[in-house]
């Protein structure tokens, strides 16, 4: 992607005229739509993994937080407030400027001699991911709080061990409950890796600044740029919509059903 | 300053680096309390918009509110601060005064941007006040624009202020941006002292103790104005 650029950047520019969007946008040598696509992949990739990572460590900080414990729930507490009270641009800095002497101290202590760099994706992944477990561990913990108690005693009645009440009674249910949490979480990541740009990542928003440089057209080039991301937010809202329908079945009266049977005793 | 022999983690390198960062907290709350006025003042009329009795007039704010909420607040920041002055029209115009500096472009920003969240917790709150006592308040024969200053307006209010301190506090992160169009507020300070020094991890929690201490002090203000406003909720004094 880099050499596909570098190439743009030396083609004379033609003067702008009524097509001349369209070239712009053009895939293949001619224009940036492959390049800016490719770039939205790449955004795409890492909210999507960033968005799984930050699923499993806000379980694990949910449960610090519920725990009762004492230095858990104060670890717990302080991951959410810090990170949620602070800019998602500082904490993208802070690990974009540390992760990498901190990566080489690590390595060296494995012995290895040779020098060690974190690429952008990684930092990028690791800070998204920080972020988006903090605003995930809010979502877990009011849904794990929100499965009823008497469930949970009946589970243990039945002779449920911990992880088996987990598993079969309380986690299906703090799904159900936690669905529109996760679809706002997941907005909110697709909408922060336009921060990531800060890292040199070549994602969406970089290659589309590169493009608007080259081009001397960012207007255009935004303006492509806000579209793909009203894309890609319109789609996941749809799917993350379609997903509460489903597993809210079993929340939804019986009226369907029930009219059915009406009709029968009727005719 | 030897760096040589210092310990990861500087204190004092902390201690140093906070007053320089401060100097940059008059321009961050600059940026919240300007963007935040102008979008609660925008807010109220695209919330208005949305439950007016015009199909037209709905579609526009919901269509508004949707791209605005749909983006990213850096797309919209580099559309209005690169983007406007491709056109040669817009350069020549009056309206380049203000469009040229990144400050009034990062103004208008965040202000477009609250303006389509904050008119989501005002439709909220409007359509929250109970219809009895708007039908009570008719009775009364109260005219529709005092209807809505005196009951429409205070229950709304009081109904949306949790969720509109969260979005002061996401203001107050989002004006960070402002540093990505050279504004040295907080966050733009704290990059060029980290090019300066070479201290990243220090200069970068300073920054973070910054925002914590600015949230915090929103969270406590509008807290005790929530408590102000809702006395009839409180247990009664015997």
């Amino acid at each position: 992607m880099r050499h596909g650029l570098a190439r743009h950047a030396f083609r004379p520019l033609r003067r702008a005229g009524p097509g001349a969007v369209f070239d712009l946008l053009a895939f293949g040598d001619t224009g940036y739509g492959d390049e800016i696509v490719r770039g939205a992949f790449v955004t795409l990739a890492i909210s999507t993994l960033a968005f799984i990572a930050g699923l499993a460590i806000g379980l694990v900080f949910a449960g610090f937080k519920l725990s009762g414990r004492f230095p858990l729930t104060v670890v717990g507490d302080f991951y959410t407030t810090v990170v949620r009270g602070v800019p998602e641009l500082i904490v993208i800095y802070l690990l974009l400027d540390t992760a990498g002497p901190l990566a080489q101290l690590v390595v060296s202590a494995f012995q290895y001699r040779g020098a060690f760099a974190l690429d952008a994706f990684l930092v990028a992944f690791i800070s998204l991911s920080i972020i988006s477990g903090a605003y995930s561990a809010e979502v877990w913990r009011g849904a794990l709080q929100a499965v009823p108690q008497g469930q949970i005693e009946a589970a243990r009645a039945y002779g449920m061990h911990r992880s088996q009440r987990f598993i079969r009674i309380v986690l299906p249910q703090a799904l159900r409950i936690s669905l529109p949490g996760f679809g706002n979480v997941w907005q909110l990541m697709l909408k922060n890796t336009a921060l990531i740009s800060v890292t040199g990542l070549v994602e969406l928003m970089r290659t589309t600044s590169i493009a608007a440089r080259v081009s001397k057209q960012p207007f255009t080039f935004y303006l492509f740029a806000a579209v793909l991301f009203l894309v890609m937010t319109s789609l996941s809202a749809y799917v993350f919509d379609r997903a509460e329908e489903r597993l809210g079945r079993s929340e939804r009266p019986l009226s369907a059903s029930r009219k059915g049977r009406g009709h029968g005793a009727g005719g | 300053m030897g760096r040589e022999a210092e310990p990861p983690m500087n204190l004092d390198l902390i201690q140093t680096s906070l007053p320089k960062l401060l100097a940059g907290v008059p321009l961050t709350l600059q940026l919240v309390f300007i963007s935040v006025a102008i979008g609660l003042v925008a807010a109220v009329g695209i919330a208005l918009m949305r439950l007016s009795p015009s199909w037209i007039v709905r579609e526009i704010a919901y269509r508004y509110v949707y791209v605005f909420r749909g983006t990213p607040l850096l797309v919209q920041l580099f559309l209005i601060y690169y983007g406007l002055g491709q056109f040669e029209a817009v350069r020549e115009s009056i309206a380049w005064i203000v469009l040229r500096e990144p400050f009034w472009c990062a103004i208008i920003a965040l202000a477009l941007n609250t303006a389509a969240y904050s008119s989501e917790i005002i439709r909220g709150g409007i359509q929250s006040v109970p219809r009895g006592q708007l039908e009570a308040a008719q009775a009364c024969g109260m005219s529709r624009l005092l209807r809505f200053r005196r009951i429409v307006m205070p229950i709304a209010i009081r109904q949306g202020l949790p969720a509109y301190s969260n979005e002061i506090i996401l203001m107050v992160k989002a004006t960070s941006l402002a540093s990505v169009i050279t504004l040295m507020e907080v966050t733009g300070i704290a990059r060029s002292e980290v090019s300066r020094t070479f201290a990243p991890y220090e200069i970068w929690t300073a920054a973070a103790i910054i925002y914590l201490t600015i949230n915090f002090a929103i969270t406590r203000a509008i807290d005790a104005i929530e408590y102000r406003l809702s006395p009839h909720l409180r247990p009664r004094k015997s």
